[in-house]
């Protein structure tokens, strides 16, 4: 089985958010940079698999040279391989369709992905990969089995939760539970030494076409201070809720 | 050419976050002079959505349906789209929608926004403001293709009434196979989910164990609250991680939050900033959290909680 984990690039999720450029651009000074805490979990069952089922285990990532230090270290988790298509991540469809370009040509039997990116929440590029390579989708995916060529999955929902049956081509969008937090791993000294050994790949892209553009970011409005009730006056409490916010 | 909104429902009744989409595609319908028509799949009475704006139902009944399937799912919306020759559809942010939105996008070559909380600023470019970086920010995004899909967030835009009525039409767009079959489906009743709940009582490690669950459930209960609770709580196995909440759980966009031994580490914060009122219960006047909170408590949740369970019951006797 090959599977293609697709690694987004983010800040830290402590990092403090500014921008530069008139608002228009992100401000990454002084900021780390880590795989995305969705697609750690992913890659994490990646290395299941890998460990597990004899899988092979490719990262790739749409973005600049910057992000290569979080392919290493993907790589130093334990992926076979890194692909970086050389070109600045702008929009989800934009995104999508690179990648698409990658499992086409790479063959790959089952792509995981994070449910959302924590820098720009779109949730989108899962589900268009998936429509655009014509494979099967599984959303909020918290568990995941493959036998052959079928695969059991199983779906957060609203209020709790799905088993569904599938079959590869498969596209996850997975999330905390696919793994848990304590399976994670830290990259060892071996791992980071072997990491310098692995190829890491860089295609240019096809130059996809974007369908949206970020005009401006805005940062919301700073709060007024808290009101503090005292804990032997709780009616206050419930009489600020009720007259004054309105929520109960 | 009229706006498309996809109001959903469960067990044939919709949804708070359809009325939602129903009354954010009135504003856009008004904007760009047209008419709103809303598809519905299996519900039960639609004559609620004319109240919310909708012109035209096109109404969806096939027992291929029952369970969600996001590809059918967005297939049907798909059709609804072509044949009203639709430039704007409006889904919402449930966990269905958000599946089935990028699916639906690139079957339209809609460009889409997701976690849109305004009406849009502009029609020409198209413009709308998006949350991003997980709350700390917003996007203001223009969407440039011919045909837009948006999402929009819950509990971001309100309920708008509108007294007129909408004209139904029974509509039997055809259903793809699917290639992802539901086997079992594991859904809590007769709780509130943290996605549909007006109030979210949420617990941190400040609880000490699981075995205190109980006042926080209870208190919960009187507000007819879902319950929530931090990260380390779920790690820690205290609750289930259907619970976590926050930057790498579920968002939540509520009118009132209640924060019971959580310190506020931006992590969580993060999360749980869309809630439009936060209060705070912490034995720790310096903990992070009083800052972001309209109201706090200084003082122990296990004196504080059963107290203000007690007043919240005489207070609802009243009402
Ligand atoms: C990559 C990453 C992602 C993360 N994502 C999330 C996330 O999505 N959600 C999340 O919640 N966290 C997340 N975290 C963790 C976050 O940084 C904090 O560690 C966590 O939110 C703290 O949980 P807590 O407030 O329950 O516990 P603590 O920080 O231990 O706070 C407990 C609080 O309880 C108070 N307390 C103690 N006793 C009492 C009492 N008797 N009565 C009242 N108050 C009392 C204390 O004063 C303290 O403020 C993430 C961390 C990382 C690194």
């Amino acid at each position: 089985m090959k599977i293609l984990v697709c690694i987004s690039h983010v800040p830290d999720t402590t990092s403090k958010i500014n921008f530069t450029e008139g608002d228009t651009k992100f401000d990454s000074n002084g900021v780390q940079f880590v795989i995305n805490p969705n697609d750690e979990f992913g890659l994490t069952r990646a290395m299941w698999f890998k460990e597990k089922q004899g899988a092979n285990v490719t990262v790739a990532n749409v973005g600049g040279p910057e992000t290569e230090p979080t392919l290493r270290k993907a790589l130093a988790i334990g992926a076979d391989a890194a692909i970086r298509v050389n070109t600045a991540a702008n929009d989800g469809f934009q995104v999508a369709n690179e990648l698409a370009q990658v499992v086409n040509d790479g063959g790959y039997d089952l792509v995981i992905a994070g449910r959302e990116s924590i820098d720009y929440n779109g949730g989108m590029v899962p589900g268009m990969l998936a429509a655009l390579t014509n494979a099967n989708f599984v959303a909020n995916c918290i568990g995941l089995e493959i036998d052959g060529t079928n695969a059991n999955a199983v779906r957060e929902i609203d209020g709790g939760k799905e088993t569904v049956s599938t079959t590869l081509p498969l596209v996850i969008a997975g999330q905390k539970g696919l793994v848990e937090e304590s399976d994670l791993r830290i990259p060892n000294m071996r791992g980071i030494m072997m990491a310098r050994q692995k190829p890491l790949t860089v295609l240019e892209p096809k130059g996809a076409a974007e369908e949206t553009s970020s005009v401006k970011f805005e940062k919301p409005v700073p709060k007024g201070a808290v009101t503090l009730v005292s804990p032997d006056n709780l009616d206050e409490l419930v009489n600020l809720l009720h007259n004054e916010a309105k929520v109960i | 050419m009229s706006v498309l909104v996809y109001t959903e429902s469960d067990n044939g009744t919709f949804k708070k976050v359809a009325l939602e989409v129903a009354s954010y595609g009135k504003a856009v319908a008004d904007q760009l002079g047209t008419t709103l028509t809303a598809v519905t799949i299996n519900a039960k009475d639609t004559s609620i959505l004319g109240n919310h704006g909708v012109d035209k139902v096109l109404n969806v009944t096939n027992s291929k349906l029952e369970t969600f399937n996001a590809n059918a799912y967005a297939e049907v919306i798909k059709q609804a789209a072509e044949k009203e020759g639709t430039k704007v559809i409006i889904v919402s942010s449930s966990a269905d929608s958000k599946y089935l939105a990028p699916l639906l996008a690139v079957g339209l070559n809609a460009g889409y926004a997701s976690n849109v909380v305004e009406a849009p600023s502009s029609t020409s470019p198209f413009t709308v403001k998006r949350t991003a970086f997980t709350n700390k920010a917003f996007n203001i995004t223009s969407i440039d293709t011919d045909v837009k899909l948006i999402g929009l967030s819950k509990n971001a835009f309100g309920l708008k009434e509108h007294s007129a009525s909408a004209t139904v039409e029974d509509f039997s767009p055809s259903i793809p196979d699917n290639g992802v079959h539901v086997d079992a489906v594991d859904k809590v009743t007769g709780k509130v989910t943290i996605a549909d709940a007006e109030i979210v009582v949420s617990g941190g490690r400040g609880l000490k164990g699981p075995e205190n669950w109980g006042m926080l459930e209870e208190l919960a209960q009187v507000l007819g609250a879902a319950t929530a609770c931090s990260k380390p709580v779920s790690d820690l196995g205290w609750r289930p991680h259907s619970e976590h909440v926050g930057q790498t759980g579920k968002p939540v966009a509520s009118n009132l939050y209640i924060a019971i031994g959580i310190s506020g580490a931006i992590q969580h914060l993060a999360g749980i900033n869309a809630s439009k009122v936060k209060v705070v219960i912490n034995t720790d006047p310096e903990a992070p959290f009083f800052k972001a909170a309209d109201y706090g408590v200084v003082g122990d949740a296990f004196e504080v909680v059963p107290k203000l369970t007690e007043k919240l019951k005489a207070f609802k006797a009243q009402q």
